[in-house]
């Protein structure tokens, strides 16, 4: 069996004297699809933020990809804090969409996604404009590469976002809750995006949603988290259909009855 | 019957020193400001403690005083400046001062998910700075640098004291051999409102000029 692309191995994330995260550990094997779910508080956009390297980790171990995420190892052999130029390799591994999209409002499209290919890895310009062109075209906007953000609507915007964070070829997708800002009809030409990318691609991908339905239908594995630990985890059909933990099934009757389907 | 003319020659003469004093004295302001307000958001403990005495320094003490201890005070230390120097350093410092907090509070004004975007798509900070929050901090600064760079040009007449012929000091000569008030308080009166409207105006165009097409961006 591959080694995991992801290990997380006890990790501890407190913020003054609280504990968000209590010695998790999970691991994700290349290529899978993961769906995090639970009530909201219950850790899983925090996963994400630290593995994007947007929080730091009060404890614990990340491996991304053989390599330590927080930690190197000094000339002796001994695990020490990473620095920032280690981090930045690590980066070069992970993309992440943001809820809120955070387009660069004074940039237009086309500029967004080929911004950071060019400042990062040194990519000639026409050639990430002709990189992002085809991203803009698989996430169906490429007529509106010179519109500037204020003028797309939210499943525009963040449609972009996903192009502009697939631009850099991460091996790795993070996506926050990012049907959550969106307009109900607006909701399912973003979802129909990652559909595709999941199907077309063999990318390693890690959403938290409250999108069950597309979670059901998307993730190849559903963790169930409270209060910063994984309660419960399975192919989502066990997941979804035959909860056993009474946590689990709990959230998922409160979700039914708030209108979401599964 | 005055030579009025020759007189006015004086004033205008005056007013070349005057501007000349404001805009040097701008751009040491603009500099300082950039140094300081971004020293403050530094993460070294001691590039921000450095910034925020330099503001508080030069904001807490008068200027008139600055500019007796860099004029008449340095040189006892053997650090001698002449009298146009030593009114661009002081002018320029301290206007720079103000407008550290400026540069300071438009940068924090960016939104915090701006800082995010830009390391999950891993630029360094200074790629970061240079392409994504100055650039949206930029047109918040704008309006106060145009009132710091107009206050900056009000506070030249202080540099009369240390005997440097600006704008209000000719004033004061003519007044002085002529015996009349009137006539050349109300010739510098109309060239500072002059200068100071078009300091205002040129911050307005190039205002509009950098934020064209970012309509309704801050919504």
């Amino acid at each position: 069996m591959n080694k995991p692309i992801i290990r997380l191995d006890k990790i501890v994330k407190a913020y003054g004297t609280h504990t968000v995260l209590d010695g998790l550990s999970m691991d994700v094997k290349a290529g899978e699809k993961i769906a995090l779910i639970g009530p909201s508080g219950s850790g899983k956009t925090t996963i994400l933020r630290i593995l994007m390297t947007l929080e730091s980790i009060s404890g614990g171990t990340i491996e991304v990809d053989g390599d330590y995420l927080y930690h190197m190892k000094d000339a002796s052999g001994a695990l020490v804090p990473a620095n920032e130029a280690h981090m930045h390799r690590m980066r070069e591994k992970i993309g992440m969409v943001f809820q809120h999209f955070n387009l660069f409002p004074h940039k237009n499209v086309l500029d967004n996604v080929t911004l950071a290919p060019i400042l990062t890895k040194g990519v000639a310009r026409a050639e990430a404009e002709k990189r992002a062109m085809e991203l803009l075209e698989m996430v169906g906007l490429a007529d509106k590469a010179r519109h500037m953000p204020a003028q797309l609507s939210g499943g525009q915007k963040q449609r972009v976002a996903i192009a502009r964070a697939l631009a850099l070829s991460p091996k790795i997708m993070l996506f926050d809750e990012v049907t959550s800002a969106l307009d109900p009809e607006l909701v399912e030409e973003v979802l129909n995006v990652m559909r595709r990318l999941g199907e077309e691609t063999d990318m390693t991908m890690l959403l938290v949603t409250h999108e069950m339905g597309f979670a059901h239908d998307f993730a190849d594995r559903v963790l169930f988290f409270d209060r910063g630990r994984i309660v419960e985890e399975g192919p989502p059909d066990a997941i979804f259909r035959n909860p056993k933990e009474e946590r689990t099934q709990n959230f998922l009757r409160k979700i039914i009855a708030a209108g979401h389907r599964v | 019957m005055t030579d009025w003319a020759g007189y006015i020659g004086l004033i205008i003469d005056g007013a070349f020193v005057t501007l000349s004093l404001t805009l040097c004295g701008s751009a040491v302001a603009l500099v300082a400001a950039f140094l300081a307000g971004l020293g403050r958001l530094s993460r070294f403990t001691a590039v921000r403690a450095l910034a925020v005495t330099y503001v508080e320094f030069f904001r807490g003490t008068s200027i008139f005083v600055q500019l007796f201890w860099v004029y008449f005070v340095l040189p006892l230390f053997d650090i001698s400046l002449s009298p146009f120097q030593a009114g661009v350093l002081v002018l320029g410092l301290n206007v720079g001062a103000y407008g550290a907090e400026v540069v300071r509070g438009a940068i924090k004004s960016v939104p915090r998910e701006q800082f995010e975007a830009c390391i999950a798509l891993n630029f360094t900070q200074y790629q970061r700075m240079r392409y994504i929050i100055l650039p949206q901090a930029l047109p918040l600064m704008l309006p106060t640098f145009g009132n710091n760079a107009i206050e900056l040009l009000k506070a030249t007449a202080v540099v009369s004291l240390i005997s440097l012929s600006d704008m209000t000091f000719q004033a004061q000569i003519v007044r002085a051999q002529t015996g009349n008030t009137f006539v050349p308080f109300l010739t510098i009166l109309v060239l500072y409102f002059i200068m100071s409207t078009v300091i205002s105006r040129a911050i307005g165009l190039y205002e509009k000029r950098i934020t064209r097409g970012l309509d309704g961006v801050r919504s």
